[in-house]
């Protein structure tokens, strides 16, 4: 039995310790905005918070994360979660949209550490998360627009 | 039975179809489902208009798109075009996907319900525009009849139904079950596209929101009570057979179900998704490769050598390329180009969820390129009746072709898998990463060989260009999907030949964003640019000088350079690339600017886009498309190689191995669109061409290196 919160709320998951955290997030909490790209810690598609840390969950094991909290895109809050989302809608960030729930939790992460990311920063935070679309030039351009307005 | 399935027959389409009030859609007789998928055609409660509109109490407008939504944007586009004839304010758009029908959701350039080859908007312009023109007179005729007064006296505006002499108002909600009941005329009048007020807005997609906060359902979300999840152990090679398995191991694991037989491979079924992953590695399967593919990629190029000189297939011939040409006035060259087969690796792996109900309905939810077509197939590998299959159409994370096959084999798989249970549970068939990337139905692996002359005056005199591959569309004869682009050039040459060579594999082959483009343009535009360059002449020059009549080559050229600032050197240590494609009707000129990275490849700066499709609907959807093309593009010409090594298996497995484009290998882009008043285009695939040529010219420019072998950083071999 693992005992960790999820959004804030506790959760208890008695199956197999090794099932990564992205299939207890979907199959088993129902949880559908973070998504399965790669299964290999290759495309970000599944990127979650994990006391605040953005990783991978689709190679995260459940069994490792006793105590932990773990945040998805349905729960991620704060001022940095609204400037994001804020920023994505207002350009127009998404194409076919399935690998965004992952960007966003990358850029989140990105601004609650670095307030105001050069796009050397954004380099390193967001390049391991995949857009087969290529809405890199937006998703940088909304990420400078996000930091540009928490300033205010 | 619960539910009623209303199909409007072809002849109701903006005629009869106002008798329809609602597709009906009553709440399913079955367990509770934890996510649902959309239902095809919307929800009940909505008064439908025509095929394609819908309108809710509330004044909400939605549209029935007959195109999937996987990015490039066609709900946005077709509720623009419904909501500027119907006089609609933006805010009140929605859009759903359509039902599954072949004839009422025809794509009018396939004449079966389709999406590709960038035809969304431009098949539907007047369709749609018709259909929004149509709904609105029956809105007025329903306002104008319960106010007592001439038609001729009332006016929508802004999403108002307004009578001017007495100042009454509605909202269109409070008419449209009324104007549903009414005949729709037969002949309306469509707008003066002088007056258009939405179409050439910037306005923001439908699709945003729930695609930024994690609402958005694709097939994979979908998850009903009860659900058994399977996943296939296909084989190592393709053609290859079962020869034997052993499920003992599988079946020792918690959580899996049950494991089968079927055509593709071996099925395993799973209580959920981790266990259905680690039953299908448990499954010992020998394969027999008797009628496999078990040469490598360099085999297939060998051989290709072998056929590209010989004759082929005619595709284009004029003038007389025999003829002999004398005289120092002329710089010959000659070149092989190899392109290696390329998976399309969307985003979501291929997936689709079926769901039994005790009322006899199968629903399937996929992300569906051809509907109708995969309705039918999975009627027939289930064995029941079509009419109770009904498929939704589910928004999809990407395709860029993948999801369009004729004869529908992925279905074939994912019903085979459904139709080996019980079929009283729901069950989800996905494919993995490794799936996508080993599974085949790649762009096709092509050799071309291209000669040509070229006049110190910067005339081009000759050009003999020969392609071997597979025909994407299993023709014996020419595939004009193999040459497209190659056959019809946009320079005046006056002694052509083209010629296919069409192959045979067992690598099952399929169109791959901007299809024979995706190759063709990449040869025509790298010899074009090095015949100029062994002349001396300006890449944007020369080419211009030697386009043809039309005119709209040169002007997105034109722009292109304009907006490059071309003439004005760019920076110590880069170089500026030209190309110059023009694919699904629309024009797109492309300038790339590129140094050397530090690991000794091409790094690209900044690309400028000039485009013109037509009227652009949506400026922002264009802009977009445009930026998204060229990631796709850049991505699969730096770094992209599916290689079949020794003994024929595919060599790469995942994202680790088939590279992506990142974030930080972006270039900043600026888009220009042309002013234009020509029939809309489609803008999802034609900004892919042109990228690979602009940065290979802008790399031959810059380090004396020709592109010919791709992918450039040809790090992955065999």
């Amino acid at each position: 039995m693992v005992k960790f919160m999820l959004n804030r709320e506790p959760k208890n998951f008695d199956g197999d310790g090794e099932t990564p955290l992205l299939w207890v997030i979907r199959d088993f909490e129902k949880l559908t905005g973070t998504k399965f790209g790669c299964g290999i810690a290759q495309c970000g598609a599944c990127t979650v918070h994990l006391d605040g840390v953005p990783i991978r969950s689709c190679v995260t094991p459940i069994g490792a994360l006793e105590g932990a909290s773990v945040t998805t895109i349905e729960g991620v809050s704060g001022e940095e979660a609204t400037a994001v989302k804020a920023a994505w809608v207002a350009i127009d960030v998404p194409q076919c949209g399935y690998c965004q729930s992952g960007q966003i939790m990358s850029a989140i992460a990105l601004l609650q550490s670095t307030r105001t990311p050069d796009d050397k920063d954004i380099d390193a935070a967001m390049s391991g998360n995949i857009c087969r679309c290529a809405t890199y030039h937006r998703i940088r351009q909304a990420i400078h627009n996000a930091a540009t307005s928490m300033e205010g | 039975m619960t539910h009623v399935l209303t199909h409007v027959t072809r002849r109701s389409f903006l005629t009869g179809a106002g008798l329809v009030l609602g597709l009906l859609v009553a709440p399913r007789m079955r367990a509770f489902a934890a996510v649902d998928g959309a239902v095809a055609g919307g929800g009940s409660n909505l008064a439908q208009l025509n095929a394609f509109v819908k309108i809710a109490p509330d004044d909400t407008v939605t549209i029935l798109s007959k195109h999937i939504e996987f990015g490039q944007g066609p709900f946005t586009g077709l509720a623009t075009i419904v909501a500027e004839e119907l006089d609609a304010d933006w805010a009140q758009m929605r859009a759903v996907h359509s039902p599954a029908d072949d004839k009422i959701y025809a794509n009018l350039q396939f004449g079966i319900q389709g999406t590709g080859s960038s035809s969304s908007i431009a098949n539907s312009y007047l369709q749609f525009r018709t259909a929004g023109a149509t709904a609105r007179a029956m809105l007025v005729s329903a306002a104008a009849s319960a106010w007592g007064v001439p038609t001729d006296e009332v006016f929508v505006e802004k999403g108002r139904i307004l009578h001017m002499g007495s100042g009454r108002e509605a909202g269109f909600g409070q008419f449209a079950a009324m104007a549903a009941l009414i005949t729709p005329p037969a002949d309306v009048k469509l707008k003066d596209p002088e007056k258009f007020v939405l179409i050439g807005q910037q306005l923001p997609k439908l699709d945003t929101v729930s695609k930024t906060d994690g609402t958005a359902i694709f097939t994979i979300d979908v998850i009903p009570d009860d659900l058994l999840v399977a996943l296939v152990a296909r084989p190592s090679h393709f053609g290859a057979k079962i020869k034997r398995f052993d499920d003992t191991e599988a079946r020792k694991i918690e959580g899996v179900v049950d494991v089968k037989a079927v055509p593709q491979g071996v099925a395993v079924y799973a209580s959920n998704t981790f266990a259905a992953l680690k039953g299908r590695n448990a499954v010992d399967v020998e394969w027999d490769l008797s009628e496999a593919e078990i040469r490598s990629s360099d085999e297939i190029a060998a051989y290709y050598r072998t056929i590209v000189t010989q004759p082929g297939l005619q595709a284009a011939e004029s003038g007389d390329l025999q003829r002999n040409k004398s005289g120092d006035d002329l710089l010959k060259l000659e070149r092989e180009l190899l392109f290696p087969f390329l998976a399309h690796a969307p985003m979501e792996p291929l997936d689709a969820v079926f769901v039994p109900s005790s009322d006899g309905i199968l629903d399937i939810y996929t992300g569906a390129q051809f509907p109708d077509m995969d309705r039918k197939t999975a009627a027939k590998v289930i064995g029941i009746d079509p009419e109770r299959v009904r498929l939704n159409t589910q928004i999809a994370g990407g395709s860029f072709g993948r999801k369009a096959q004729f004869g529908s084999p992925y279905m074939q798989e994912a019903a085979a898998v459904f139709a080996a249970t019980d079929r009283t549970r729901p069950v989800k068939h996905m494919w993995t990463r490794e799936d996508d990337i080993r599974g085949g139905w790649y762009r096709p692996l092509y050799l071309h060989r291209v000669s040509g002359s070229i006049s110190k005056a910067g005339r081009i005199i000759d050009w003999n260009h020969s392609i071997v591959g597979q025909s994407v569309m299993g023709k014996a004869g020419l595939d004009e999907t193999s040459v497209e682009g190659a056959a019809e050039l946009p320079y005046e040459i006056p002694n052509l030949k083209v010629t296919a060579h069409n192959t045979k594999l067992a690598v099952p082959p399929l169109w791959w964003r901007s299809v024979g483009h995706s190759h063709t343009g990449f040869t025509v535009e790298t010899f074009v640019d090095e015949l100029l360059e062994m002349v001396g002449a300006d890449p944007v020059q020369g080419r211009l000088a030697l386009l043809k009549e039309d005119q709209r080559y040169a002007a997105v050229l034109a722009r292109a350079a304009e907006i490059a600032s071309w003439g004005k050197p760019p920076a110590a240590g880069r170089e500026r690339g030209v190309a110059l494609v023009k694919s699904f009707g629309t024009y797109v000129a492309q300038i790339a600017e590129v140094s050397r990275g530090p690991s000794g490849g091409p790094v690209v700066h900044k690309v400028w886009c000039a485009v013109d499709c037509g009227v652009a609907i949506n400026p922002n959807v264009i802009t977009a498309q445009m930026e998204g093309g060229i990631g796709y593009g850049l991505g699969a010409i730096l770094f992209n190689a599916v290689t079949l090594g020794e003994g024929g298996a595919v060599v790469q497995s995942n994202f680790n191995d088939y590279r992506s484009l990142r974030i930080n290998e972006m270039p900043d882009i600026e888009v220009a669109i042309i002013k234009s008043a020509a029939p809309p285009k489609g803008v999802g695939e034609p900004s892919v061409p042109p990228i690979g040529p602009a940065v290979a010219n802008a790399w031959r420019r810059l380090t004396g290196a020709r592109v010919t072998n791709l992918p450039i950083n040809g790090l992955v071999t065999s």
